[in-house]
């Protein structure tokens, strides 16, 4: 395959970026990705973008390609995090626009000043088997599992993702997206599919209702949202006034029925949702409304074997088992029947029960705990586990403040219960029933 | 704009408003009100303030934003949050 340019666009004055109200040019974000690559320190091959403003690290992801580089996307970033990406890469180093981050990696701070563009900056081509990527998922035994994603097939995804939300080749469109841009999801859907598709990201995350309407109003049509299903609910309960978009898409979690219905009265458009999993990029759309069935992305496939759904094929990197149970109902079509229990998924970001349990362990002091999720969650619960721990002599406060160093604080245990052992049957297994008694006793005796 | 300090009843109020938005294992009185809503304190998160500030805004008939450095100041703690509401509150 033949190597891709970095940018669609098609002239040097087509605009690539928003930030803060401003349009930014093809030239002045190559220019401003051509100096940051000028600073990257000789001999380091990783990166990191530690950057919360999304055209930041798209200049970043701009300077890393350009110069060959490859960046590391961690779930999340915390002091453990920093010595598992050291060990995985040595001459890893952090690009950030956070002059308070603490770390022992090297750091690069991003330069908000750029040169002048020249008159023509060159777009470079990509080789499609470059590896633009390492993405971490939290594997089950509490070392993070590296995925590599290429260029080819990065570029291949986000294309047809253009094709499957029904976006016109020949017009751009703005992306604004109250997701982050280091996982999967915004990754691919606000970063990398306005940069391949000729369309214009949003420097900002917006968080509130209010900022979320506000930066949507100022966008030109067409313009999308994506956002995850626990946003769209905080927006629309605000009440405010929502702008009329052209797409609203949604990941991250299941969205209702009733809930996608009042978006797209809110937002007078599609509202689609999209299914894929940081191991095997976005796999498939379907607009809520039209029933539960998926419609997969071209070239993807799915088998059943060893009691589990395999997707391969098309721009999947390599055979990967899925964590959901699937229904395959032709080749392009298949419904969601429930998942996995190990999954964590809370507002959106995931992880495993084996995974954190294996954090918790590894507090100095606990000598044993479990992670579980409660079975009694009402149906709009943002889906907290819950856990199980024996540590002699320390507070629930001080077993919490060991795990906040090593995991996403939304993972935290709520609650987090303290027993002088735990209720393990004669296999070591901890019965769900066991668990879910546990959690109600502590609910009743609390206060 | 003048800050205005929130009475006790107010920081009660609010505190309330918070436990039973977030399902807390604690009681309302149990929350200090110069300990860190974020991280060690009460260990709220992005998700529990997203929660909280619609609770409150509707409540209160406020909007927030986090565009400017206000926002870590407001949810600093208990104090600063009570003192935001009193402040900014139109119900």
């Amino acid at each position: 395959m033949p190597p891709i340019p970095l940018l669609s666009h098609p002239l040097p004055d087509s605009l690539v970026a928003w930030r803060d109200g401003q349009p930014v040019s093809r030239n002045a974000f190559m220019a401003h990705a051509r100096a940051l690559a000028a600073q990257m320190p000789e001999g380091r091959r990783h990166y990191l973008a530690h950057c919360a403003d999304r055209y930041r690290f798209a200049v970043t992801l701009a300077a890393g390609l350009t110069s060959g580089r490859t960046g590391l996307l961690p779930s999340t970033f915390n002091a453990t995090v920093a010595s598992q990406l050291k060990a995985f890469a040595e001459d890893a180093f952090v690009v950030t626009d956070d002059p308070r981050l603490a770390t022992d990696l090297p750091l690069l701070m991003f330069p908000d000043e750029s040169p002048a563009p020249a008159d023509d900056e060159p777009i470079p081509a990509i080789p499609a088997d470059h590896p633009v990527a390492w993405v971490f998922t939290s594997g089950s035994t509490g070392d993070p599992v590296p995925h590599r994603k290429t260029w080819g097939k990065l570029v291949a995804n986000v294309r047809a993702e253009r094709g499957e939300l029904g976006l016109a080749a020949d017009t751009p469109f703005a992306v604004l997206g109250t997701v982050p841009p280091q996982h999967m999801y915004g990754f691919e859907t606000t970063v990398l599919m306005p940069l391949l598709c000729g369309g214009q990201l949003v420097a900002e995350r917006p968080f509130f209702p209010t900022e979320i309407t506000e930066r949507l109003a100022a966008l030109p049509a067409p313009r999308l949202l994506v956002t995850t299903p626990f946003h769209l609910r905080n927006l629309l309960e605000s009440g405010q006034a929502v702008p009329a978009a052209d797409r609203v898409v949604s990941a991250t979690a299941p969205l209702d029925v009733g809930l996608a219905r009042r978006a797209e009265a809110a937002f007078g458009c599609p509202l689609l949702e999209i299914y894929g999993s940081t191991e095997t990029s976005q796999l498939a759309t379907r607009r809520t409304l039209d029933g539960p069935q998926w419609r997969l992305f071209p070239n993807v496939c799915l088998s059943q074997r060893d009691d589990a759904c395999w997707a391969s094929g098309g721009h999947v990197e390599a055979p990967m088992p899925l964590a959901d149970v699937i229904a395959i109902d032709g080749p392009r079509a298949f419904r969601l029947c429930g998942r996995n229990s190990d999954l964590v998924n809370v507002a959106g970001k995931r992880s495993s029960v084996g995974y954190l349990s294996a954090q918790l362990l590894a507090v100095e002091g606990v000598r044993d705990g479990a992670f579980f999720m409660p079975d009694t969650a009402p149906a709009d619960d943002i889906g907290r586990p819950a856990a199980l721990a024996v540590a002699p002599g320390m507070s629930a406060r001080q077993v919490l403040a060991g795990l906040r160093e090593r995991i996403d604080p939304v993972f935290l245990p709520r609650p987090l219960i303290l027993l002088d052992q735990l209720p393990r049957n004669a296999t070591g297994k901890l019965p769900r029933e066991v668990c879910d008694r546990l959690l109600s006793e502590h609910r009743e005796a609390a206060p | 704009m003048t800050d205005t300090p929130a009475t006790d009843a107010l920081r009660l109020e609010v505190a309330e408003q918070i436990v039973s938005a977030l399902n807390l294992d604690v009681t309302a009185q149990e929350i200090e009100p110069d300990a860190p809503l974020y991280g060690d304190g009460l260990g709220l998160d992005s998700i529990d303030i997203l929660e909280v500030a619609l609770v409150l805004s509707k409540r209160y008939g406020f909007t927030l934003r986090s565009d400017n450095e206000d926002n870590v100041r407001i949810f600093a703690s208990l104090a600063s949050l009570a003192d935001y509401v009193a402040t900014h509150r139109s119900q």
